[in-house]
């Protein structure tokens, strides 16, 4: 994963996948009802933690310690969007799902 | 052992849990597996990650995932409903400074990566920082610690032009020479971070839901910017649903409220064309509670059309309440929902939805408008111009051409609003003053309650 090491075909390959997580995510995004979308904001919120991901290559790797610094910083953010993301997507979802004879408790 | 291989059939396995989630979210009875399902998903991708061969410290990271879990953990359980705007507004600023973290993270460690990695960490610190230092403004503007009117000063397009001139001259610096350019890359990021308040301030309240929309794809497409950056491939799949699904919101929105993207960025709602709509006016012919029980008592079908003033007086329950009533003496009830009410995509779903209104209930405007003529009583909580008539009737209207739920074309319509105060648009509404309008003032929920105590009392 040394990025010096990736080539042309490499650099080709990642722009493949990216013009087709756009086509993807616009197939089937599209989809969700107007009556979801504030839970798909919060969902998309998560998602968006994936920066998470590279936050704690950075965090953990022999940087230095400016790295480290920005890396756990990333980490505290990322994890914020990925922790509060889900629960509070689920907290609404939960409220969406109820059923009418629930709904009397 | 190399766990390169590992590492990223595990981001494959990860995009399609996100992708089957997102599909499970297009209707309510699945959408809360679907959630699950996305969790799952990227629970995967981090723990996988742990096992890349660059790390070799845990100590920092876990310290601050566990700081992390706490907040984000915290923010979930204690956030109200009706401040789900303002927190997701929080969380795309969240996902913005990661980004831009991560982006920063990897020109601190490789300087000389080559031009595609520095122009997408370029990419990634600049969408990043704005989308940060934006969405707190748009934070601060939701929750009422800021103005939400629009600010607006002489050469404000003027300013951002130079702005966006001056980071994009850096920018080429920056990129000629990233070895020596570290300075330069400093004040790219300051650069940054000041465009994001100067796009977001001279935009008001009423347009928050087109810039949330906005700014959740931004925040996605920085995480995009940092995958390719970081050569991450989870990050570019994750980074670019987000991406996707903010602009189609934004799409939404705009089309909503019959404006483009550049009205809404630049328009400053409400100063254009100022004094050029008809006059209003007219009599207000004013009720009280024991009234308004008597007209609705006398309905067969009522329509509610809630708007921003039911979050804010937090009267979605109290609602509710009335609805089972009505529904009680057999008049049929329904809720009509508009795109733009309230202040985030589907703000008035998650309400009702959390007052335990069933969904079947809830009316999107098309569907309302086909029938409106059949209803008899329309009761308006706390909206105003998503009912503005001015919106089809008058040409000079600044909100002319926006689709409304054309609630004057019902038998009797009850406002219930605390003032005569315009709306956000700053405009009047001429629906106050028809002939079959009757306004109930005061605090909305206060106002429900008092016509439930009506209902009570007989």
């Amino acid at each position: 994963m040394d990025p010096q090491a990736c080539n042309d075909a490499c650099l080709i390959c990642m722009a493949l996948i990216l013009v087709l997580s756009i086509f993807i995510g616009f197939e089937v995004i599209s989809k969700v009802p107007s009556r979801l979308h504030t839970p798909l904001m919060s969902g998309s919120n998560a998602i968006s933690g994936i920066t998470l991901v590279g936050a704690v290559i950075a965090a953990g790797s022999v940087g230095g310690t400016m790295a480290v610094i920005l890396g756990t910083l990333a980490v505290v953010f990322a994890t914020v969007n990925v922790v509060g993301g889900y629960v509070v997507t689920d907290r609404m979802l939960q409220m969406f799902q109820k059923k009418p004879e629930e709904s009397k408790k | 052992m190399n766990f390169i291989l590992l590492i990223n059939g595990i981001y494959i396995v990860a995009a399609v849990l996100f992708i089957y989630g997102l599909k499970l979210l297009t209707s309510p009875v699945t959408a809360r597996r679907g959630n699950l399902i996305s969790a799952v998903g990227m629970f995967l991708a981090v723990v996988v990650t742990l096992l890349n061969e660059e790390i070799i410290d845990y100590r920092w990271m876990l310290i601050g995932i566990a700081v992390g879990s706490v907040i984000g953990a915290l923010f979930a359980r204690i956030v109200k409903m009706t401040q789900m705007p303002e927190m997701v507004a929080l969380f795309n600023g969240f996902g913005g400074i990661a980004s831009l973290l991560v982006g920063w993270g990897a020109y601190h460690v490789m300087p000389r990566a080559g031009l595609f990695v520095m122009t997408t960490v370029f990419l990634a610190v600049l969408i990043g920082g704005v989308t940060f230092s934006g969405s707190l403004i748009a934070w601060g503007k939701l929750s009422e610690l800021m103005p939400g009117r629009p600010m607006l000063f002489r050469g404000q397009t003027l300013l951002n032009g130079l702005l966006i001139i001056v980071i994009l001259i850096g920018g080429s610096l920056f990129l000629s020479n990233p070895e020596a350019g570290y300075p330069i890359f400093l004040g790219i990021i300051l650069l940054s971070l000041v465009l994001g308040v100067m796009v977001v301030i001279p935009i008001g309240g009423a347009d928050m839901p087109v810039v949330i929309s906005l700014l959740n794809s931004y925040s996605g497409i920085a995480a995009c910017a940092a995958g390719l950056a970081i050569r991450n491939n989870i990050l570019i799949v994750a980074g670019a649903f987000v991406g996707a699904s903010g602009i189609i919101l934004t799409n939404v929105m705009c089309k909503a409220m019959n404006r483009s993207l550049y009205n809404v960025l630049f328009g400053g709602f409400g100063v254009v064309k100022k004094g050029a709509e008809a006059e209003v006016g007219g009599e207000v012919k004013a009720i009280l509670a024991q009234d308004t029980y008597y007209i609705l008592e006398a309905a067969s079908a009522v329509a509610f059309v809630p708007g921003y003033g039911l979050a804010v007086s937090q009267a979605q329950h109290v609602l509710k309440e009335l609805g089972d009533l009505l529904e009680e003496r057999g008049i049929e009830v329904s809720y009509a929902i508009h795109p733009v009410a309230g202040r985030m995509p589907g703000h008035m779903n998650v309400l009702l939805a959390e007052a335990d209104v069933p969904y079947e209930k809830l009316i999107e405007m098309e569907q309302i408008n086909r029938r409106i003529g059949s209803i008899d009583v329309c009761v308006i909580i706390g909206a105003n111009d998503i009912v503005n008539p001015a919106a089809r009737e008058d040409t000079n209207s600044s909100i002319y051409g926006m689709p409304i739920i054309e609630v004057d074309r019902s038998k009797t319509v009850i406002v219930l609003k605390r003032s005569m105060a315009p709306g956000f648009a700053g405009i009047g509404n001429s629906l106050f003053y028809k002939e079959n309008t009757r306004m109930l003032f005061g605090d909305a929920k206060e106002s429900l309650g008092g016509i439930i105590a009506e209902f009570k009392n007989v």
